[in-house]
């Protein structure tokens, strides 16, 4: 209980908390719809974006959102040529975007918060911080609420998609968006590599414990506040970086979760997941 | 009334080249039409192009009112989790607007059309559970669940046992008897026999008309080419390899 007595520790709870809700949720759909795959390379896109906003003092969250637009258009850009084809489209860009970010952020001129950038750091997190990362966590719970049909369709039958009314191109390129959203949310509480722990563990092991697809979206939510709470505890009594320790604290629960003798898993252990750019 | 008229219509895939093209046909109310051809032959994308997915690249083609699409079953994702009567509730959404939801009327519907297909009591299983010939029936009610005067159904006799397969012949000719137009998209020509029209395609129409006339071995070889396998006088059969 003492982690709730320092007014720092209760903010970065209160942050990672409400990360784990949206990221739960919106992991379960991503695992359905088969994005692991882009929502790995957005989060990586999106660093020279939060450099760039590092160096010229602007808040995380624009460099982010630039970065993640930025590496869309790429993306979007590169797979229109068939010959290269949406997944080596997609690692190609990340790649040469992760390059660049490192490269803008480890250069001599540069001040040294790499670190903060990739692994978050919820305990530097102000008012400002929560207040944004709640507001787009309730607008992200509550696309997927409306637009949980169509996920629905998209994900089952993609083919009669569009004789149900849902346009599954429509619907993909949504969820990435709010995937976006989430990420630029997470920047500051656990960075832009290790919010993805967030986004596919508990999701992960909320396939597996359930095949009820109601228990699965609010088990997730509720194992992402789990993993907030025992990571922050894990972090204060540890004394190990906080983001990290949510991370590892989300992907023991994923491994937890399947160990032999539990229920198999669904849509996690099928093959190549569909890339950035809508995939095949 | 027809449900669908096309004439001398070409569509495809990328907007530029044909796939299929030189197709005059008519679906009237209350009639079953055999779509017969060899894989890559123009069946799926005839369908597509009736849904409106497609474009007409030449000719015309009226489809009065909705159709709704059967697919085959073995492409949905068995592994999603959804209940059969989630998946008929599907055929509802169009309808309803994503602020509301899913009322009790809609739900008590939805579970008419599976008792209409003989599933009444599987409302609750999981629909990756169920056997081919179940699954199919399960898509049927949702296609009924749309309200659709025309079904489009696509090999849905494909990875059906033989029992599932006289059901489902069964309730497409329940189907046709109350007024829908069935467009049904198979190898089978045994099958094609028994409905009102049968209209053959290999990237272009070879044949529409009646079985008698469309179903004779010289247009069987026109439109199937080699995996026409002549079994005696009257009997030939397909080498059909399923899309997988």
């Amino acid at each position: 209980m003492e982690l709730l007595e320092s007014e720092l520790l209760r903010r970065a709870l209160a942050e990672v908390v409400a990360l784990g809700i949206v990221c739960g949720p919106l992991g379960v759909w991503i695992l359905h719809l088969r994005h692991t795959y882009a929502a790995e390379s957005l989060a990586h896109a999106m660093l020279p974006g939060l450099v760039l906003a590092a160096l010229a003092g602007l808040p995380l969250v624009l460099g982010a959102a630039g970065g993640i637009v930025a590496a869309a258009l790429l993306v979007a850009l590169a797979a229109r040529d068939r010959r290269i084809g949406s997944e080596l489209a997609v690692a190609v860009t990340v790649g040469a975007l992760f390059g660049l970010g490192a490269a803008l952020a480890l250069a001599p001129d540069t001040p040294a918060r790499l670190s903060e950038l990739l692994f978050g750091d919820p305990l530097g997190a102000t008012d400002g911080d929560l207040l944004v990362a709640a507001g787009l966590g309730l607008v992200v719970l509550l696309a997927l609420g409306l637009g949980g049909r169509a996920l629905r369709v998209t994900a089952f039958d993609p083919g009669s998609a569009r004789s149900l009314g849902v346009s599954p191109a429509r619907t993909s390129a949504g969820l990435l968006v709010l995937l976006g959203v989430a990420i630029v949310a997470s920047v500051q509480g656990l960075g832009n590599l290790l919010v993805l722990a967030l986004l596919v563990a508990p999701a992960a092991a909320a396939l597996r414990a359930s095949d009820r697809l109601v228990v699965q979206l609010r088990l997730a939510a509720v194992l992402g506040a789990v993993s907030g709470v025992a990571g922050m505890a894990l972090s204060y009594y540890a004394d190990v970086a906080a983001g990290p320790s949510v991370a590892l604290v989300a992907c023991a629960l994923a491994v937890a979760g399947s160990l032999p003798g539990r229920r198999r898993a669904v849509g996690v252990r099928r093959g190549p997941i569909e890339g950035l750019a809508g995939g095949r | 009334m027809s449900l669908v008229e096309a004439r001398d219509l070409a569509t495809g895939y990328d907007g530029l080249r044909a796939a299929l093209r030189g197709v005059t046909f008519t679906v009237q109310e209350g009639q079953a039409i055999a779509v017969l051809g060899p894989n890559g032959g123009g069946k799926t994308t005839l369908l597509r192009v009736l849904l409106g997915e497609l474009a007409v690249l030449a000719g015309t083609c009226t489809v009065a009112g909705r159709a709704a699409y059967v697919a085959q079953s073995g492409r949905a994702r068995l592994d999603f989790p959804v209940s059969a009567l989630d998946v008929v509730l599907m055929g509802a959404y169009a309808r309803t607007s994503p602020w509301r939801r899913l009322g009790r009327a809609e739900r008590a519907r939805a579970t008419a059309m599976l008792d209409r297909v003989g599933l009444a009591g599987r409302a609750g299983e999981r629909f990756g559970t169920l056997s081919g010939g179940q699954r199919q029936r399960v898509l049927i009610a949702r296609a009924l669940l749309q309200d659709a005067p025309l079904l489009l159904l696509d090999e849905p006799f494909t990875g059906v046992d033989r029992a599932s397969e006289a059901e489902l012949l069964a309730i497409l000719d329940e189907l046709r008897a109350e007024g829908r137009g069935l467009l049904v998209s198979t190898h089978d020509i045994e099958h094609a026999r028994r409905w009102d029209r049968v209209l053959c395609l290999n990237g272009v129409q070879i044949a529409f008309g009646p079985p008698g006339e469309a179903l004779t071995p010289q247009i069987l070889h026109a439109t199937y080419g080699e995996e026409l396998v002549t079994l005696g006088e009257e009997t030939v059969a397909v080498h059909a390899h399923h899309h997988d």
